[in-house]
């Protein structure tokens, strides 16, 4: 176990290049590696050029939705009558993703650059690096990068601020992020008004994930053709994606491959595989928030967001969770739910409500004293978390729920039945 | 400002020492130039004090929501949202470790059991007759391919597994 591993050959190397190798981290080693080139480049483009050449490069945000990061940025205000703000996203808290993790352990200049050229595109002044609370070392390694940027003076007026989380999933939520930074609660906010028109402070912002911003350097250098070139299966996914395996296999780590890559490559070949004498079971690919694979959906699912889809999941974020045959999955859903009920904020019902009692089903279940009728109670209440809230927190409890069932029913019948032993902790 | 004058439950027993004198008040200062908003600065000023305290009193609340121009319940409501803010004393070495699904199916409750025994916690959130330590289970830590991690204090540390914990543990006694 551990990371960095050796790279594998069927990796394709753009974002982790430089884990572990330490120079890299600093200043001087990162000009060395061609670092903060791009930066230059971007110093000499309008920021309309900055946003068309990453829309025409097809890169999609990182952090779970998706969405096309030059679209994204093309929302801004074009005429500047207020101040505008950058808010990155480190806050990385998906059950089963570490790739912003290791970004900022390894290469935090290259997150900088990325910052950097991100807030000339939508004309920032401002932009805050929004790390967990948790993560004690990339934050500190960030900070370091920082002190030495500023040193140089490399960013001229933008001001970047590192600012820390106190520990709060739901402030990797984007609008939960803003509120955070402005000293408030973590709560959601209803969209409309979206952050490019009404963002932190009432101004307009962008957010941004870690993985993202750390591609635009290489897209400015090596062109936008590049990186759309970069593509094994639906042109729509673009570039190459850290997927964070996690889990049940021999090597887990972060692993970068061009999108498309079969996930059974990924497991079976760049991960070792199971456990000797284990079989694999399910998977989650994209983070805990989306739903469960079988071992067939598995073993055809093509990493990019199109073949996500098109096997019921989503690529999410790109943490992969791998369950082996060893798995009880009527457990690991249970312990899924309690993480939401968690971190739900509590500000809607639906999900106040449906995560904890959700959660009580299942370990009711759990204690073989489940009823037959708790199944379609779970479906039903899940039916009542998707789609009703104003964030996602409550839909991506219902995910691994429902599809988990769907899948697997066997399972959760034989605790309902009484053929497996109840397993449960009491309440923290 | 009024409200630094209103006093808490707890004020008439002692005098309150403030958190922001000095070297504390400066970088306060310098965190208020980072936002538009005084506000902008609670959750930094909120994790100063908890650096110098160990943990975060009403009292504390209320000075923050005086230089902040907020009020005290304003603040603790924003406390109590965060759970890294401690809004009671904890042990000298505050552990937490992950037991969210990734690392669950990597044996991390028994990462959990080792810990509670080899500190004296014994129990989730008590913390040890010497008052040296405090563990709790935290929902994902971010680092599931190294499972178990475990958060000393400031010390993140990656792949603990039971028979390294005592290793560990004396590390910090």
């Amino acid at each position: 176990m551990g990371y960095p591993h050796k790279p594998h050959p069927k990796e394709t190397l753009l974002l982790s290049k430089y884990f572990g190798d330490p120079e890299a981290r600093t200043y001087k080693g990162w000009v060395k590696r061609g670092g903060y080139e791009a930066w230059k480049q971007a110093q000499t483009m309008a920021p309309a050029a900055i946003t068309e050449a990453v829309k025409e490069s097809g890169l999609r945000g990182r952090g779970g939705a998706g969405f096309p990061t030059g679209l994204k940025w093309s929302f801004m205000p074009k005429e500047k009558h207020k101040a505008h703000y950058l808010c990155v996203n480190a806050d990385e808290s998906e059950p089963g993703t570490f790739k912003d993790r290791e970004i900022m352990r390894w290469t935090p200049h290259a997150l900088l650059e990325g910052t950097a050229i991100a807030m000339r595109a939508i004309q920032a002044e401002v932009g805050y690096i929004y790390i967990r609370g948790e993560f004690t070392e990339p934050s500190a390694i960030m900070g370091q990068a920082l002190a030495e940027a500023n040193a140089a003076a490399l960013f001229g007026d933008l001001k970047i601020y590192l600012h820390r989380g106190a520990g709060a999933y739901i402030c990797g939520e984007e609008t939960a992020m803003m509120n955070s930074i402005e000293g408030k609660r973590g709560n959601p906010r209803i969209k409309p008004p979206f952050p490019a028109a009404f963002g932190v402070f009432g101004l307009p912002t962008t957010i941004n994930n870690v993985e993202t911003l750390a591609a635009v350097p290489p897209i400015l250098t090596n062109g936008p053709a590049w990186y759309k070139k970069m593509s094994l299966s639906n042109p729509k996914s673009t570039g190459t994606k850290l997927f964070s395996v996690c889990g049940h296999v021999q090597q887990p780590g972060n692993y970068e491959v061009t999108m498309g890559f079969p996930l059974k490559d990924l497991l079976y070949e760049l991960c070792g595989g199971m456990r000797p004498g284990r079989t694999l079971k399910a998977c989650i690919p994209g983070g805990s928030s989306v739903p469960i694979l079988n071992r067939d959906e598995t073993e055809r699912c093509l990493l990019d967001y199109e073949g996500a889809v098109e096997q019921g999941t989503m690529l999410g974020s790109g943490g992969v969770i791998v369950f082996d045959d060893s798995a009880d999955l009527v457990y690991q859903i249970m312990r899924l739910a309690r993480f939401y009920a968690h971190e739900s904020c509590a500000q809607c019902t639906q999900c106040r409500e449906g995560t904890a009692w959700t959660t009580k089903i299942l370990e009711r279940i759990l204690a073989g004293q489940g009823k037959t009728s708790d199944l379609d109670l779970l479906l039903d209440l899940a039916e009542n978390m998707t789609g009703k809230t104003i964030c996602v927190l409550s839909d991506s409890c219902a995910a691994p729920v429902v599809s988990g069932i769907k899948k697997f029913r066997g399972e959760f019948e034989d605790y309902i039945a009484g053929k497996r032993n109840g397993r449960v902790r009491a309440e923290r | 400002m009024s409200v630094s004058a209103r006093p808490t439950h707890d004020a008439a027993t002692e005098a309150y020492q403030p958190v922001f004198t000095g070297k504390a008040l400066e970088e306060l200062q310098a965190l208020l130039g980072r936002y538009p908003t005084k506000q902008g600065a609670l959750l930094p000023a909120l994790w100063l004090v908890q650096q110098q305290r160990g943990w975060i009193s009403d009292r504390d609340m209320t000075e923050v929501a005086a230089l902040l121009g907020l009020t005290p319940a304003y603040v603790k409501g924003v406390v109590t949202f965060y759970t890294m803010y401690h809004q009671h004393p904890v042990g000298t070495h505050f552990v937490q470790v992950c037991t969210t699904t990734p690392c669950n199916i990597c044996g991390a409750e028994d990462v959990v059991k080792a810990l509670l025994e080899a500190t004296g916690a014994k129990e989730l959130g008590a913390t040890s007759p010497d008052g040296k330590w405090t563990v709790i289970e935290v929902e994902c830590l971010g680092a599931c391919g190294f499972a178990t991690p475990v958060l000393i204090n400031d010390d993140f540390i990656e792949s603990v597994t039971p028979d390294k914990v005592p290793e560990i543990v004396r590390k910090y006694t």
